[in-house]
This record gives C-alpha cells, sequence and structure tokens, in this order.
C-alpha cells in the first residue's frame, strides 16, 4: 500500500516539475496583473493586445511562413539525400550518413554563425532578401528530415522497387508510386520535425534574419529585455496559445497512432 | 518436333561483385522458347545472381545475354520482356489486391476495361476470384504468392522468372503449388526460368535443370539425366541420397571401390582413378557369403516407406534403402547390380581421407596426432584453457559430430621402405607409367587407396609406409 502512495507521489512531482511552470504562465495570462506575482482581476486584455498589435500578428505570421517555407526545403532536400545515400555503394552512403551526423551535433550558434560569414560576407548576399536566414533554416532542419526517412527505407523491403522495374515501371516511376508511398510516414514526421526546429530556433536566426524581420523567439528575447509591459504580457498570452496548440496536436498524433494499430489489429 | 528457336541465351557470363567475389563464373546456357529450366545448388552458389542478370537487376562483368537473338546485356529491367515473381514476393503493401496486379499494364499505359478484364481472368487463373479490393496485408502467405504469380503473368512476359518462389511456404502447400505452377506453365506456354535449392522441387517440375556450384555450372540435363547419369560427385551427392567413393579401375569393366571389387558397365581405362556413384535403393543385402563385399549392420531406421540400413565394411560405410528390415550387428553381403553402378573419372588423384578428432580433441590419422591447429579448420572455435573445443556459440564440439576430411596431392607423398616412418602402411596395388612418372596406388591398412606419383620405379605388391607431410594437407569439415 505504502508502495504505491510513494510511486503516485514520485510522479506527481515529476509531473509538477514539468507543468506548473507552464501552468503558472497560463494562469496569469488571464490576469491583468503586469508582472507575476498580484493578481487583481480576470481579464482577457492580453489576448486582445496578442490579436490586435499588427507588430505581433506580423512576427506570428512571419515565424510561421518561415517554418512552413524551411520545412518545405529542408524536407524535399532532406528525403532526396536519404532515398541517395539508401541507393547509393556502401562508402558513399556511409560518408553521407557521417556528413549528415556533424549538423546534428553541432551547436546551432555555430552553425548560425557560419552561415551567416559565408552567405553574408564571403557571398555578399544581403540578409534583406530572407535567403540567409531561409537557407540558415534549410540546414538546421535538412539533416533531421534525413534521420526520420533513413529507417523507413531501411525498413521497406528493398525488392518492391526492384519488383516496380520488373513491372515497366521507369527508375523515376518506380520511385514515385512504390518507394515514396513507402517511406511516407517518414517524411511526415521529418516535415513536423523541421517545423517545429525552425519555430523553436533563436541563434541561426538572430546571425541570419533582416534587421526588420523578427521571430517569435528573437522577438521574445528581445521584449523581456524590452521596458514595454503591455507586449511582455502579451507574451503569456502567446505562450499559452502554443502550448494549447501542441498539446492540440500530439493528442491528434496518438489517437491517429491508436487508431492505425487498433486497425492492424483487426486485420 | 519442330525445331525450337533459343529465346535466351547466357554466352560466358562472368559476375565479379566490388568486393572481388566471383559470383558467377563463365556461365553458359541456352534457353528454347516454353521450357521449364531450373537452377538448382545450395545458396551462395550463383542461382540468383544469374536470374537478376536475366531479369537486368545486374550487369554482368562480362559476357554477354541474347533475348531472340538480340543482346539484352545492359538494357534496364522495365525495358525487357521479362517479369520476376520475387522470393518474399514483394507486393506493394499500399495497394489492392487489383492494384498490384494491375500495376505493369497500367505502365503501358493499357485502356481501364482491358486492364480490368485481364485481371479478372488472371485472378481466375490462380483462384483468387473476388479478390480484388482486398489489402496485402489480409492474405495468407499462399495466397500472396498466388497473387504475385499473377502480377507477373498478367504482362504475358516472354519469359517468367522464378527466385525460390515457394521457399516461404509450408510442406503441403508447397507441393500444391509445385503442380500449379507446373499445370500453369503448360496453360500459358510462357519459359519459365525457376531458381531453387530444393533438389526434389526441381526434378519434379523442370523439362531441364541446370545444377551449379560456386559459380560454375556442373552438369545441365534433364531430370533423368542428372538424377542417373550425375557429371561428378558434387551433382551426386547433391541430387538424391548417393554413397560416394573413391577407386581406381582395376580392369576391363571392372572397378574397386569400398573395399571390393565390382563389376560395371562404364568402360573407363584400368589403373584411372575414379567416382563410383552407388545410390541407397540399388544397393542389395544378401547373405554374407553371396555379397560383393561383407558388412555389418550398425544402425537401421524406419522412414514409412522404407527402411534406412548403415551398413559398415572396413572403413567404408553404405547406407542402403530397403523395404525389409535388419537388425544392427547383423552380418550381411552387399552387392550392386553393375547397371546401378555409376562410375565417374576422378577430376583430380587428390587423396581425400576422413580424419578423426581424438578425446584431447587434437586431430588424429592411424592414431598418429597431426601437428596443426583444428580451431583453424572450424570456422569460429576456440580452445578453452583445459584443452577442450568449443564452437561459435560456445558449445563443446563433439568429436563424434564433426567429420573431417584431409585432402593431399599425389605429388606431395613420399614412399618409403621404413614402414614406421609413414603415417600409414599399405602395399602397392596398382601402377601405371604416366610418361615422365610413375602414379602408383597404395591399398592401405585401413582399406583405403591412396594415389602417390613417384618418378622410381617400384615393385608391384611392395609393402611401404607413406610419408605425408601435415603442411601439405588441406581440411575441410563436414557436418
Amino acid at each position: 500500500m505504502m508502495k504505491k502512495a510513494w510511486k503516485g507521489l514520485v510522479i506527481v512531482f515529476v509531473l509538477l516539475f514539468l507543468y506548473l511552470p507552464i501552468l503558472v504562465l497560463a494562469v496569469y495570462s488571464f490576469t491583468d496583473a503586469t508582472q507575476i506575482g498580484a493578481i487583481r482581476g480576470f481579464s482577457l486584455h492580453n489576448y486582445v493586445t496578442l490579436l490586435t498589435t499588427p507588430e505581433l500578428r506580423d512576427m506570428i505570421v512571419g515565424t510561421l511562413l518561415l517554418a512552413a517555407s524551411s520545412a518545405v526545403l529542408a524536407t524535399v532536400l532532406g528525403t532526396m539525400g536519404a532515398i541517395g545515400s539508401f541507393y547509393s555503394g556502401k562508402k558513399v552512403s556511409s560518408a553521407i550518413s557521417t556528413m549528415n551526423q556533424v549538423p546534428v551535433v553541432n551547436a546551432d550558434v555555430v552553425t548560425g554563425f557560419s552561415v551567416c560569414i559565408l552567405l553574408v560576407v564571403v557571398l555578399g548576399i544581403s540578409k534583406d532578401t530572407f535567403v540567409p536566414l531561409i537557407i540558415g533554416h534549410v540546414t538546421l532542419c535538412a539533416p533531421f528530415v534525413f534521420l526520420s526517412v533513413i529507417p523507413k527505407l531501411k525498413q521497406m523491403d528493398s525488392s518492391i522497387y526492384e519488383a516496380a522495374l520488373d513491372l515497366g515501371a521507369t527508375p523515376a516511376a518506380a520511385l514515385r508510386k512504390v518507394v515514396l508511398p513507402q517511406i511516407f510516414p517518414g517524411i511526415v514526421s521529418g516535415f513536423a520535425l523541421a517545423i517545429t526546429l525552425s519555430l523553436d530556433d533563436y541563434f541561426v536566426a538572430t546571425y541570419t534574419k533582416p534587421a526588420t524581420f523578427d521571430t517569435i523567439s528573437t522577438y521574445v528575447v528581445n521584449a523581456t529585455k524590452g521596458s514595454q509591459t503591455t507586449i511582455k504580457t502579451a507574451l503569456w498570452a502567446l505562450s499559452t496559445v502554443i502550448f494549447l496548440v501542441v498539446i492540440l496536436f500530439v493528442a491528434l498524433m496518438n489517437l491517429q497512432a491508436n487508431k492505425e494499430t487498433s486497425e492492424r489489429a483487426e486485420v | 518436333m519442330e525445331q525450337r528457336e533459343n529465346i535466351i541465351e547466357l554466352k560466358h557470363i562472368t559476375k565479379t561483385f566490388e568486393d572481388g567475389f566471383h559470383a558467377v563464373e563463365d556461365f553458359n546456357l541456352e534457353v528454347k522458347r516454353g521450357e521449364f529450366v531450373t537452377f538448382l545448388g545450395p545458396s551462395g552458389c550463383g542461382k540468383t545472381t544469374t536470374l537478376r542478370m536475366i531479369a537486368g537487376f545486374d550487369i554482368p562483368s562480362e559476357g554477354e545475354i541474347l533475348l531472340n537473338g538480340k543482346p539484352i546485356t545492359n538494357l534496364p529491367p522495365n525495358k525487357r520482356p521479362i517479369n520476376t515473381v520475387f522470393q518474399r514476393y514483394a507486393l506493394f503493401p499500399h495497394m489492392n489486391i487489383f492494384e498490384n496486379i494491375a500495376f505493369g499494364l497500367k505502365q503501358k499505359k493499357i485502356s481501364k476495361d482491358i486492364i480490368e478484364k485481364k485481371v479478372k481472368k488472371v485472378l481466375e487463373l490462380v483462384d483468387l476470384e473476388g479478390f480484388e479490393k482486398r489489402k496485402v496485408s489480409t492474405l495468407s502467405g499462399g495466397q500472396q504468392q498466388r497473387v504475385a504469380i499473377a502480377r507477373a503473368v498478367v504482362n504475358e512476359p516472354e519469359i517468367l522468372l522464378l527466385d525460390e518462389p515457394l521457399g516461404a511456404l509450408d510442406l503441403k502447400m508447397r507441393k500444391e503449388m509445385q503442380l500449379e505452377l507446373k499445370a500453369m506453365h503448360k496453360e500459358l506456354g510462357i519459359t519459365f526460368i525457376y531458381v531453387t535449392h530444393d533438389q526434389e522441387e526441381a526434378l519434379t517440375m523442370s523439362d531441364k535443370i541446370v545444377v551449379m556450384s560456386e559459380g560454375k555450372t556442373q552438369q545441365i540435363g534433364t531430370p533423368e539425366d542428372i538424377y542417373n547419369e550425375p557429371k561428378n560427385a558434387f551433382v551426386a551427392d547433391f541430387i538424391g541420397d548417393s554413397n560416394i567413393f573413391n577407386g581406381i579401375m582395376t580392369g576391363q569393366l571392372k572397378a574397386r571401390f569400398c573395399g571390393g571389387e565390382f563389376d560395371c558397365v562404364d568402360d573407363v581405362e584400368e589403373g584411372t582413378h575414379i567416382t563410383a556413384v552407388v545410390r541407397p535403393e540399388d544397393v542389395i543385402l544378401t547373405a554374407p557369403q553371396e555379397g560383393t563385399i561383407k558388412g555389418v549392420v550398425t544402425s537401421v531406421i524406419f522412414k514409412g516407406m522404407h527402411y534406412e540400413i548403415t551398413v559398415t565394411s572396413g572403413k567404408n560405410e553404405m547406407v542402403i534403402q530397403s523395404v525389409k528390415s535388419a537388425k544392427p550387428g547383423d552380418p550381411v553381403g552387399i552387392r550392386v547390380e553393375p547397371d546401378n553402378i555409376h562410375i565417374m573419372i576422378a577430376e583430380d588423384h587428390t587423396n581425400i581421407f576422413a580424419v578423426e578428432i581424438n578425446k584431447n580433441h587434437r586431430l588424429e590419422y592411424n592414431d598418429t596426432v597431426l601437428d596443426t591447429s583444428l580451431t583453424k579448420i572450424i570456422k569460429g572455435s576456440k580452445r578453452t584453457e583445459s584443452g577442450t573445443l568449443v564452437d561459435a556459440a560456445g558449445e563443446e564440439i563433439d568429436p563424434a559430430k564433426v567429420k573431417v576430411m584431409a585432402a593431399i596431392g599425389p605429388n606431395d607423398i613420399k614412399m618409403t621402405d621404413h614402414q614406421d616412418e609413414g603415417l600409414i602402411q599399405g602395399y602397392i596395388s596398382n601402377l601405371i607409367y604416366k610418361g615422365d612418372h610413375y602414379s602408383y596406388v597404395i591399398h592401405t591398412e585401413l582399406g583405403q587407396d591412396f594415389v602417390v606419383n613417384d618418378e622410381y620405379l617400384w615393385n608391384m605388391d611392395d609393402q611401404v609406409g607413406l610419408i605425408m607431410p601435415v603442411e601439405k594437407m588441406t581440411f575441410s569439415v563436414k557436418r
């Protein structure tokens, strides 16, 4: 009996440790408090500010657009790289895999800084074109797409590609009609990973973004240093919204996975 | 019968992989239209590689493949009128049965209603009517195999390649499918090239069998040819059960092997080193005095259709299939009809003999320990501190279960008058002058004949010792 109680206590502690900070923020986002501490009353003014301030709105939309476009590019590149590496000879394949590991392990700050040096300083591309920022984020995300696609290729029965060729499909058609559908789950999870990585990124963005543009991360860092309290408290609301979206996303993913396993069980 | 043209010809095909492994060496084959040809051999013999080169998945390093007389050696697989049934079916898991079968037709841009008709017809052929909408994962192994066959056949290929298609099925299902495939071959009239390691399957189904080993063709022939007239010891050993003995021709239509002199029907020159093959069902057990050789029954196993009786005669062992039982320990005679002894001229005169592992886990022959490393002979084995030998899995090796064969060339053995210096003793039972040297046959005390080349003349019936240096021997493990 005691043992069970202990177990429960530990779990409660861990969960509190994980979620309490976010919950505190969420609670405060619905008040008119200007700083954490004194609550005066319930208010939605943080959410109103969040949705009505053009600066905040542009920043959110811009971040989402950046994440979407760099994730699409990274997914295309990462998937192509994975397929290319998978069908290459042993030496080429292991060389590509090793090269792919480096950016994954490498610190983001180094990636950001070196992308900035190469594109902006050496090649002279202006930061205002968004090119350095997008290339930076693609560099950040593509290796992770590669890593999530490769296992799907390895799981795939390698003879189905040959079977497609055997039945008269050109290599391109075989890739499109047989290989891609097989590795699609890997591509989707790679894409999702790329979106989160891009949204999360701070270092690459600070080095490569145009001066007038801000992602959520860079904006939040600057705002917390600044003195505008209405903006600061509006960011509590933003954090809460992001948190809820993430919870919704994870719940949906789990539901989908459950559905798939039960379908398989029926078979 | 009309003269049928060759549909496919393989000329001097060699495939060497990047790591230098020769998968196939100088492979030649002609297949006639409508034939059922089987590539038969143990795993790793190059049969699947050959099939893949015909399909176009692998390109030969050397040689040429002709289809209807035109070279297709470097043509990609999608341009060849050849379809394959894969070992593990290789169905597309994300498509239903209809889409799987229609895949090839869709690539050819055939109209929808024709595709539907053809798919329906081929599903009838493989007894899967009404399965169009089913998912691949809902089918049993046998059903998936039928779909794989239907998917290939629906394209009306000129050649159908089948890569061990029945390997994943259980025995009963396999037998059923064998007959169905054979019937399908008749009905469709397509040329079948079939790959298997199952000799029974090959004998049942084929018009022509290509026996392969280590990348080389061992024999090409009809099932009857290959069973009754194996060209070498490998084929004899691989096809069916057989007793194989090294021996020597001792006279006109007379051969000595297994410790006796047998009459035979193969006219081979006297003194030729031979390999004799006797099928277990052709051995006749008699009373001891009536047999060509005498022996003792060592084991009897009931096999349903017959008894499998093992008889030991001297150092030789013979397996016999008989409908009559015998008791272990019975003294018996062994006789074989001359017609049933198949004599092959031995490719080389290498002396092959069994050596023993003694209780100290050392190699031994004729009670003499051979100074060599047993761990190098048995792959993955290790010697523990106490001196016992363990295999790769760490289990102790049972000397009774591991058979080690030693081989030594006739030029590496020296004869000596000082018999004790020899590893084994015997008398000279035959000698032939071979131009620049004499080839002797020494009949040893253990009942085995050794061939020894020597430039000096020795006398018939001389008692000699044979000096056989261990470093000149090669060893192999037989399980």
